[in-house]
């Protein structure tokens, strides 16, 4: 277990605008290993659903199979969740999402679950601009096994087994950015300032948003010559900006130097601010997203922070356009045509 | 040429099969059809089987119809006519006709001296030339010629022309200008036979009122209106002969019956998944969203979709699965039918797993049970599988019309809505057993606040859904999930008994019955028998039953290794020796003549060891 959560708060601290107290958005307490990077992304996730105010019940936490996949039981307690089969936790929440539009898809997913079991269904529900938020707690291992490398182990990088990774790694933010993800950024467990932001833009972003966060294995690798571990993900990091989410109706106001900040407006009206820092480009602009990628790559760097912003595509609900109400909630009586319309149909049979 | 004097004929009313050869993706399927169609249409009953390739053009593909007015609807067996429009199997369409059989060909090319059987009728018709002769646009001639051969048959085979007439008005009622050229054709057919074999076909098809309110449907399509009428709004699928027009039936039943007539907008989600994986697995996310959800595969499907089928029946998520049985193992024979899915489908997935089968025999219980396939899958909170199989699903069948009881009220099983779930007084547990008849109650995300939120999964857990390792709590779920199995055969569509107190019995299920009713009627004459149709698995107390009051019994399968009597002998306390196995697998129907032949043999075989007081024995084949 990595933390003793406090069996006591004072009743009246902290409470949100719909009257929850964080506690509302806690889990059970977590069995992952103490200092792993997972945990402090569940907490990056309860305190984004605190400040947004959302009711916990509204939400689906959906998962596969790995330690990553264990997290949704550690935040959310009040949420129904679903810890799936290996790399299918989107069919899953594709599933689910098409029978109640109106919840919060909160999919939560490993590198070894999404790399490579999984990419499959990674790549087709990226591709449906399914409206959910897809977090990877990317830590280039497969923990639950003890260690060996994933598919996002970059080539030369070494884990505790001593061995370098000997094959090329895949890049989930390039694969989602070139298969038409809306939003597109990458994390580091590490740096809450930058998570919370960003997990709260893609929880209010319209379509599909996806978030590699580079969460370091305490266990099997964090060695000082793996590119996932905390030494190195720290001395190379490289933000698109600082980043400061602000919520629609919002009467916060942040002074950023002219000409240096850039503010990515979602469609209920939140904002998120930027305050760039390094080479420029259009966050909208996805070929300029994959260059920057690539070039802060070359530089031996993590480019971090939100890489790519566009809400302008329809989500798989309004490609395939379904009625306002869920599903879920339609009558028989709305679903059921009835013997009424059988004699002409057995009619044109005959 | 043979000399048509001599030769014994054939002479049948209403009684007889005819065989189209065609090459497949040329249009002749519309105009076979159109005959099978005309021959309904007289009030006869008919029954057709395309026999295709896995193909989309150029490669032989056949079409039996056979006209039986006495009702038998299942393959018969050997072809009374051929309408041989296929260069490349011609020789042995013209081989495969039984003595005293029509051979009808394109008289443009003459027949190669080989074609010299003295005990067949050739009726040419030039095809060809009388095409070309009437129509420029090439792919008018490629059309018509079908229609013309059409037209000659219904001269042939003495039908009554206006049938033909009323079909064509009717098909092209929205494309008007089709019908003169249509009728054309036909009469060109017509005219050109009664003038060159006036009188020389002894087949006739002549008028009865046989088929009352009888409807032609296919399967697939009675699924696919099932499932609409079930009220399933999400079907995640992946293509997959013969399973793929189930969905595309349901798509087109939505689009008539589903769509908002203010807004335009869909009261139905189908997407085309990635795999079968994904299509389950949506399926799955979106029953336990609450959703009526279904997909529809054939047999490699069902093993791709095995793991989370086990999650399901495990986490106890409902699953409307429908299982279009085709030729296997592997890839098989992709285009032939087969019933050697039963074990996968039922034992899908590892583990101690059991999933609920139902066997459907015509297109109106393809409608019937998957409409009770949803309710029993929610009722059962556990995966369902339709299994019906190609000849079923893709074939069009002669069946009672599809009915429906507007005081039917869909059984969405345990679920806790938030009235419920406020006024609960105990700790809810998603897996507690409050009824013991081994369902839980379930809820559904977003219902309450406070109450009803679970962790759904497929690692063991505790009856408040918990994680836990603990192996006494893990048994003691297991063991539920048998009770829940009983409940589970009280709840099926019990099989269809016909007792009379013989010691002899027939088991068959699916589309085996056509063959197996017509099989019995001629058994029947010299022996006792009764019978039983599985409709379900698990079996009910009845099946049990048959097996204890019956000394043999004879089980009808169309596969290889006697699928259904392993479900038997592993879920039953019987003797298996008592069954005998009448296996089919060549990927054809079964056929009624393979039947009385295969069954007699063995009845003969058991008289004898009577005779000797000889101990019989079973499983002889």
């Amino acid at each position: 277990m990595s933390y003793i959560r406090p069996n006591f708060r004072h009743p009246e601290k902290e409470r949100n605008e719909r009257g929850y107290s964080i506690r509302n958005y806690e889990g059970a307490l977590s069995t992952l290993c103490a200092g792993c990077g997972h945990d402090s992304i569940s907490a990056a996730i309860i305190e984004s659903c605190f400040d947004l105010n959302l009711e916990p019940h509204k939400i689906a936490k959906i998962s596969g199979i790995g330690c990553s996949s264990k997290t949704p039981t550690y935040f959310l307690g009040k949420a129904h969740g679903f810890n799936s089969v290996h790399g299918r936790m989107p069919s899953v929440t594709t599933g689910a999402n098409m029978a109640n539009k109106d919840l919060l898809y909160l999919g939560v997913s490993g590198d070894g679950d999404t790399a490579s079991i999984g990419m499959g269904q990674f790549a087709h529900v990226v591709r449906r601009n399914l409206n959910m938020v897809y977090i990877v707690m990317n830590n280039g291992c497969y923990g639950l096994t003890k260690g060996q490398d994933s598919a996002t182990a970059d080539k030369g990088s070494v884990s505790k087994a001593g061995v370098p990774s000997v094959f090329d790694s895949i890049d989930l933010c390039q694969m989602a950015l070139q298969l038409g993800a809306g939003l597109v950024a990458r994390c580091f467990s590490g740096d809450k300032k930058q998570l919370i932001p960003i997990i709260k833009a893609a929880i209010q972003h319209r379509g599909f948003a996806f978030i590699d966060v580079i969460s370091p294995c305490v266990t099997f690798n964090n060695t000082p010559q793996s590119t996932k571990g905390y030494e190195w993900v720290r001395d190379h990091m490289a933000a698109t900006g600082t980043i400061d989410f602000i919520p629609d109706r919002s009467e916060i106001t942040l002074d950023y130097p002219a000409g240096s900040s850039r503010t990515v407006t979602l469609h209920d009206g939140s904002e998120l601010h930027l305050q760039k820092n390094g080479a420029d480009y259009d966050l909208s602009n996805r070929k300029a997203a994959m260059h920057q990628i690539e070039s802060v790559k070359e530089q031996q760097k993590i480019l971090t922070g939100l890489i790519y912003h566009n809400e302008t595509k329809l989500d798989t609900h309004g490609k395939i356009n379904t009625v306002d109400t869920p599903l879920n909630a339609l009558s028989q009586d709305e679903l059921c045509p009835g013997s009424a319309v059988l004699t002409d149909l057995n009619a044109k049979l005959r | 040429m043979n000399a048509v004097k001599e030769i014994n004929k054939i002479s049948a009313t209403n009684d007889f099969v005819i065989r189209f050869a065609n090459v497949n993706g040329s249009g002749s399927a519309s105009a076979n059809n159109l005959f099978s169609q005309a021959v309904f249409r007289l009030g006869v009953p008919v029954s057709s089987k395309n026999i295709f390739p896995s193909n989309i053009q150029g490669l032989p593909t056949w079409f039996e119809v056979r006209i039986n007015e006495q009702g038998y609807l299942g393959r018969r067996g050997g072809y009374d006519f051929v309408v041989a429009d296929n260069g490349q199997t011609m020789a042995k369409d013209y081989q495969e006709l039984l003595p005293g059989g029509y051979f009808f060909y394109d008289s443009s090319k003459r027949l190669p001296n080989s074609f010299s059987r003295q005990d067949v009728v050739e009726l040419g018709v030039p095809l060809t030339e009388i095409t070309n002769t009437h129509y420029s646009d090439p792919r008018h001639r490629q059309i018509f010629k079908n229609i013309i051969y059409v037209g000659a048959l219904a001269y042939l085979l003495d039908m009554d022309f206006t049938v033909f007439e009323a079909s064509i008005n009717t098909l092209f009622a929205k494309k008007p200008k089709l019908i003169a050229p249509n009728i054309k054709a036909l009469k060109l057919g017509f005219d050109y036979a009664e003038k060159n074999h006036t009188d020389v076909c002894q087949l006739n098809i002549h008028r009865r009122d046989l088929n009352g309110e009888q409807i032609l449907m296919e399967g697939n399509a009675a699924a696919g209106l099932g499932a609409v009428f079930a009220g399933a709004t999400v079907a995640g699928w992946y293509p997959i002969t013969p399973s793929t027009s189930v969905v595309e039936a349901f798509e087109k039943y939505c689009k008539a019956y589903r769509v908002d007539q203010d807004t335009g907008q869909n009261k139905f989600a189908i997407l085309q998944a990635e795999d079968e994986l994904a299509a389950i697995g949506m399926v799955i996310g979106a029953s336990w969203n609450g959703a009526r959800a279904f997909t529809a595969t054939s047999g490699p499907g069902v093993s791709l979709m095995s793991e989370f089928l086990g999650l399901a029946y495990f986490a106890e998520i409902p699953v409307m699965l429908m299982d279009i049985q085709r030729t296997g193992p592997s890839t098989g024979m992709p285009t032939r039918t087969q019933q050697s899915d039963l074990i996968s489908a039922a034992y899908a997935s590892h583990g101690d797993t059991k999933n609920v089968l139902l066997f459907p025999s015509n297109p109106k219980e393809c409608f019937d049970m998957t409409v009770a396939g949803f309710d029993l899958a929610e009722r059962l909170q556990t995966p369902v599988i339709l299994m019906s199989d190609l000849d079923l699903g893709m074939n069009v069948h002669q069946c009672d019309p599809i009915e429906w009881d507007d005081s039917h009220v869909y059984d969405r099983g345990k679920v806790l809505n938030e009235q419920q779930l406020t006024d609960l007084n105990a700790r809810w547990g998603r897996y507690l057993d409050v009824d013991s008849d081994g369902i839980s109650y379930r809820t559904i995300p977003g219902t309450h606040p406070e109450k009803g939120a679970f962790f759904t999964r497929g690692s063991s857990h505790d009856e408040y859904a918990a994680y836990t390792e603990d192996g006494e709590v893990y048994a003691r779920g297991m063991q539920r999930l048998l009770v829940k199995w009983d409940t589970a055969k009280t709840l099926v569509p019990t099989a269809e008994v016909l007792s009379d107190g013989a010691d002899i019995g027939v088991i068959y299920f699916g589309t085996s019955a056509y063959s197996s009713q017509e099989a019995l009627d001629q058994l029947r004459d010299t022996q006792a028998i009764d019978t039983m149709r599985i409709k379900a698995f698990p079996f009910g107390s009845e099946v049990d039953a048959f097996m204890a009051d019956h000394a043999v019994v004879f089980l009808i399968e169309q596969n290889r290794d006697a699928q259904m009597k392993t479900l038997l002998v592993n879920e039953l306390a019987i003797d298996p020796n008592k069954i005998i196995s009448v296996l089919n697998i060549d990927g054809m129907p079964i056929t009624a003549e393979f039947l009385v032949t295969e069954i007699q043999n063995q009845l003969d075989g058991l008289a004898g060891n009577r005779a000797d007081k000889q101990q019989t024995s079973g499983g002889l084949l």
